[in-house]
């Protein structure tokens, strides 16, 4: 660390590729995003409320952040089961499986939407079953719900593997050895070494799942009150040319935003000095 | 702890590539100790392949079997329309464009974060990842608030007869926003682990700054920037909110291949939207391929590939 300084004077290029590095992230980033901001600092405050908390609106916020919360919270439970086994279970395909995990970060959201929604449709692989006992998917809030477990695994599952694989098995034996059975070590020993991993993985998922557009949009059938999601409602605004409505909404949207990512971050220096500890 | 391997590239591969297939056989070796029962290992490798198998089999295998429901005739018979041709040309071209500057950007900001001290460095580092937690829909609203009619710029634009919204230069805008952290995300770690060393020696040996970066920084970080990239690539051509906000869906002209689906969908043209959308999904596939490969190959550079 000493030589630090010695090494920063004789490498070249500091100036230059900081200056771009800010100049170019102001210009695609921080301007445009202070647009949103600036545009509603003109607005009244009680226009501004009434622009973000119309009864439309706060439905929109249930069905996003309900929708959002039980997708992550499902997640976190099938992530750990899945990062659990590419872990530790070694068996074929499992290299398929891995790989397949991060389909929904590759597959077009707009290519989920419409798949989803043929299969989980009235006559679709899944819709056929699920429509004799009653259960609508497509077009529900339902529906809402698998799209948003759909975007969210990776998070879940790529936040827990290098935590998993970074366990020591020392202290498993050291469990074992103390007589505790494999559920006992599992819930006293792993579950809270795991715990920041799982809670960062569980906000990575609600953050992306609030945000969310595409693959939902399809199959929630987008119904005012009851199945319309915030960000498409946002669309909505704009679309009417409710500029300031539509801003409004997703500055309220942006600060959430934030402070989720306030929120990973120091939960990513907790789960840094948990495993140094 | 960690295995003799060649110094460098290595152990820095693993910080860089956020999703690592360092996942190896490790398990086979563990004691006894920290083994479950056959029944546990059993029940639990069901659940995930069910899950998986459920949530994310399934849509992949839908697309592919929804575009040639009609056979492969009318499957290729999509491909024949102009519009379809149009959006995929425009989709390569935004992509053409976003990911080059994603790119000269993420190597910029690495270089700087990675190689140098100062400070604001970790505020800085947290506002490149900012894109990746704003929604896609405010990622293209931000755009027209300042290109559009009403936006900052709009009359200014008006007036000398551009366009930058409902036209091509905002959907570039918009892909650069969605796709700005990937490359930069991927070399920072990898950067910084690798130290400056190399750099270091090859400064002292005589050589320039940009003959340091040609032959000493970039053969280290090629992966690395490799694996950004083709993400980065993805994600550009795949984007559907923030795009679907600026582009104004004039067919032939602003729509790009996602956004082409929504339409042919929407006329409940199935085959022709499952068809465009199944190019994507085999973008999709050939990235998750490619991906696998690159954490193959560092997995095998570390010695310990299962």
């Amino acid at each position: 660390m000493s030589a630090t300084s010695t090494q920063r004077s004789v490498l070249p290029g500091f100036g230059l590729s900081l200056g771009f590095t800010l100049f170019y992230l102001g210009l695609i980033v921080l301007v445009p995003l202070s647009a949103a901001f600036l545009k509603t600092a003109g607005m009244s405050w009680a226009a501004f409320v009434e622009a973000v908390a119309s009864p439309r609106v706060l439905a929109s916020y249930r069905v996003s952040f309900g929708a959002s919360f039980l997708a992550a919270l499902v997640n976190v439970f099938f992530g750990l089961v899945v990062a659990w086994v590419l872990v530790r279970y070694p068996f074929p395909g499992r290299r398929v499986v891995d790989a397949l995990v991060d389909l929904p970060f590759a597959l077009p959201t707009a290519v989920a939407g419409i798949a989803l929604t043929a299969i989980y449709a009235r006559n679709g692989w899944v819709g056929r079953f699920l429509e004799p006992h009653g259960i609508r998917v497509a077009f529900t809030e339902l529906g809402i719900f698998i799209a948003l477990t759909f975007i969210g695994l990776p998070f879940v599952v790529r936040t827990l593997q290098p935590v998993l694989e970074e366990l020591e098995p020392e202290i498993e034996e050291a469990s074992a050895s103390l007589g505790a059975g494999r559920g006992q070590t599992f819930a006293r020993v792993l579950l809270p070494e795991l715990l920041p991993a799982l809670l960062t993985g569980f906000a990575l998922a609600f953050a992306r799942a609030l945000g969310e557009y595409g693959s939902v949009v399809f199959i929630s059938g987008n119904m005012p009150m009851r199945t319309e999601i915030t960000p498409l409602l946002i669309i909505t605004k704009l679309e009417q040319y409710d500029y300031r409505g539509a801003t409004a909404i997703a500055v309220v949207m942006l600060v959430v935003s934030f402070l989720l990512l306030l929120l990973i971050n120091l939960l990513q220096k907790w789960s840094r000095r948990f495993q140094q500890a | 702890m960690e295995p003799p391997f060649p110094a460098g590239l290595t152990l820095s591969m693993a910080a860089a590539i956020t999703t690592p297939l360092a996942v190896t056989h490790r398990a086979a070796a563990l004691p006894r100790a920290t083994h479950d029962a056959a029944w546990v290992r059993w029940l639990l490798t069901g659940i995930a392949l069910l899950f998986v198998g459920f949530f994310l089999a399934l849509p992949l295998a839908a697309v592919f079997t929804e575009a040639l429901r009609r056979g492969l005739g009318a499957y290729l018979a999509s491909f024949r329309d102009p519009d379809a041709l149009a959006a995929i040309r425009l989709t390569l071209l935004a992509a053409a464009i976003a990911v080059p500057c994603n790119l000269v950007f993420g190597v910029a900001a690495a270089w700087a974060i990675a190689k140098f001290n100062f400070r604001g460095k970790s505020v800085l580092t947290t506002l490149i990842d900012l894109p990746f937690a704003v929604s896609p829909v405010i990622s293209g609203l931000v755009y027209v608030l300042i290109f559009g009619l009403q936006g900052w710029l709009g009359p200014w634009l008006q007036d000398h007869d551009l366009r930058v919204i409902f036209a091509v230069p905002g959907i570039v805008l918009a892909t650069i926003f969605v796709t700005f952290p990937f490359v930069a995300r991927e070399l920072i770690p990898l950067m910084q682990a690798q130290g400056n060393d190399e750099e270091y020696a090859a400064i002292t040996l005589g050589a320039g700054g940009w003959q340091t970066f040609w032959h000493v920084t970039l053969p280290n970080i090629k992966w690395g920037l490799f694996y950004g990239v083709i993400l980065c690539n993805a994600r550009a051509m795949g984007e559907f909110g923030a795009v679907s906000v600026v582009s104004g869906h004039i067919r032939g002209e602003t729509n790009t291949m996602p956004l082409h689906i929504e339409i042919l969908y929407n006329e409940y043209n199935f085959v022709a939207a499952f068809a465009v959308a199944s190019l994507l999904a085999l973008l999709a596939i050939v990235t998750l391929v490619l991906k696998t490969f690159i954490e193959w190959k560092h997995a095998a550079a570390r010695g310990d590939v299962s």
